[in-house]
């Protein structure tokens, strides 16, 4: 059993169809790059691993439960923007990832302290401890997004979802970015599905790059059929297959 | 260099503030001049310096029957009106806008419903308050009530919309209850908005209370200032006008004041 499945997925807003036939098994731990056109349903299915939509058929299951109907828990998500609280210090960004899930969104007593250990922890495991009292406005794009991947990890997800996180930075920021995600990926073995334009970092971050497009197209009604994955490619190893003995990996 | 990028260094800049107000004051000063000369009873444009001994007169000295100081009783009750009705407006207005934002089922609910009331002209219910609420002070606080809640709800709930979807959404993912997010998400961003809010009202709720004043009441800023115009008394009137200006100004200046320092959020990207 895959960890997270998508079965026989569509979805369409009115008369236009967006996604059609979408089948993916994926296995914990891995990284998952979806690249596509614009229009191509990529943010859509991110939507919907989000269950921030429901598909029309079909459904998403995470370790095989049932499918959410609204955003919860399992799922973490950092946006291109807005990801973080603009009106709370770095510091409660993080921390907000284990207190909003209480009654009052606040922790008290020894579970704040314990909180706010697991937060100085997760501060300086992002860099961001020199400024964790300053607000987020007065952070730098990539400082923000860092914040914001914390600031997911903070509530311990089983799955993160990136949405073009880096699609806003300077590309010497991005490549910043790019080694924090591979070392964070590398300590915590999460399950990551993220959605970018940028094919060469689709490649570069990604066990998996799954590939939206149109199989048919009907030049009178563009609107008529959904995308679907249409290549789904092992990107270990630079994208070289064959690159470990079959008989090795069994033995392991 | 254009115009456009013309720009006043700090002297010149206090300078041309101040210059409209003192060629206010000296139009009136040779308006005043030229009355007084051809009619050294006219009461239309008293000399400043009349106007100063009123305004020293109002506010240091008793009523000569009850001892009391007007100015001050009328200030009291006034303002007393004025922050009640305002800070009531505020507490509705807030919670309606939070819920027409934030919950769906609300704002199907309840956003036409405040678009229309929004559209009734708050003084055409005042003889309807006068009789449903009495002459006392509940009729006037209400008045003020009615006449600045609908604007200020229509605004707090499309701010609320305005939040960002992403962080709503952000903020599920974390495990947030829909309490959760009204208080820890959308208040503390709403707070700002209701302050900058209170203080664009505050304009219309000087007029309602001055309306409500005028037309039926014992005490109080609008009273007086109705009051004395039978007399012709353009000292008193204009001692109670620039009184009242100086009031809102203050008013307007701590509520400015009050969000800089309550949110420093707001600033931390400047």
């Amino acid at each position: 059993m895959s960890f997270v499945s998508v079965t026989d997925v569509w979805q369409s807003y009115g008369d236009r169809s967006i996604l059609e036939r979408v089948n993916v098994a994926v296995d914990e731990g891995e990284f998952i790059s979806i690249v596509g056109a614009s229009g191509c349903g990529k943010s859509t299915f991110l939507r919907m691993l989000l269950a921030e939509e429901t598909p029309a058929r079909g459904e998403i299951r995470i370790d095989g439960g049932p499918p959410a109907v609204e955003p919860n828990r399992e799922r973490g998500v950092v946006f291109q923007r807005y990801s973080v609280f603009p009106h709370m210090t770095v510091r409660d960004n993080i921390l907000a990832g284990e207190g909003f899930a209480t009654r009052w969104g606040r922790l008290h007593g020894a579970a704040r302290r314990a909180g706010l250990d697991r937060t100085n922890a997760m501060l300086a495991r992002i860099g961001l401890n020199h400024v964790a009292d300053q607000y987020p406005a007065s952070l730098s794009g990539g400082m923000q997004q860092r914040l914001a991947i914390g600031q997911a990890m903070a509530a311990k997800p089983r799955v993160l979802l990136l949405d073009e996180p880096f699609g806003a930075l300077d590309p010497g920021t991005r490549i910043a970015m790019h080694s924090f995600l591979m070392e964070l990926k590398a300590e915590t073995n999460m399950t990551v599905f993220m959605v970018t334009h940028d094919l060469e970092e689709g490649f570069k971050l990604g066990d998996r790059v799954l590939v939206f497009d149109k199989p048919r197209w009907d030049p009178h009604d563009p609107g008529a059929y959904g995308a679907t994955i249409t290549y789904d490619f092992d990107a270990r190893n630079g994208g070289i297959p064959f690159q470990h003995l079959k008989e090795a990996e069994d033995v392991s | 260099m254009r115009l456009i990028n013309r720009k006043p260094d700090r002297p010149t800049g206090i300078l041309l503030a101040a210059l409209p107000f003192v060629l206010v004051a000296i139009a009136y000063a040779i308006g005043s001049d030229i009355r007084l000369e051809a009619n050294p009873q006219d009461k239309l444009l008293p000399a400043p310096a009349a106007i100063w001994d009123t305004a020293v007169r109002l506010f240091t000295q008793g009523d000569r029957r009850t001892g009391d100081i007007l100015l001050w009783k009328d200030t009291w009750a006034s303002l007393t009106r004025l922050l009640g009705g305002v800070g009531i407006a505020a507490a509705i207005s807030l919670s309606l806008g939070m819920l027409i934002g934030l919950l769906p089922y609300a704002r199907r609910m309840l956003s036409g419903f405040v678009a229309v009331i929004s559209m009734v002209p708050p003084l055409a219910l005042l003889p309807i308050l006068f009789i449903v609420f009495g002459l006392g002070e509940l009729s006037k606080v209400v008045l003020i009530v009615i006449g600045i809640t609908p604007i200020m709800t229509r605004d707090l709930a499309q701010r609320v919309l305005d939040i960002p979807h992403e962080q709503i959404v952000k903020a599920q993912t974390l495990g947030a209850s829909s309490g959760v997010i009204a208080l820890r998400v959308a208040l503390p961003q709403i707070l700002p908005r209701l302050i900058s809010n209170v203080r664009l009202s505050l304009g219309s709720a000087w007029l309602f209370l001055i309306a409500a004043e005028a037309v039926a009441s014992d005490v109080g800023l609008g009273y007086r200032i109705f009051l004395v115009r039978r007399y012709l008394a353009m000292d008193v009137i204009l001692t109670y006008v620039i009184w009242i200006t100086l009031l809102a100004f203050v008013i307007d200046w701590a509520l400015k004041t009050l969000s800089r320092k309550a949110f420093p959020w707001m600033e931390a990207g400047l």
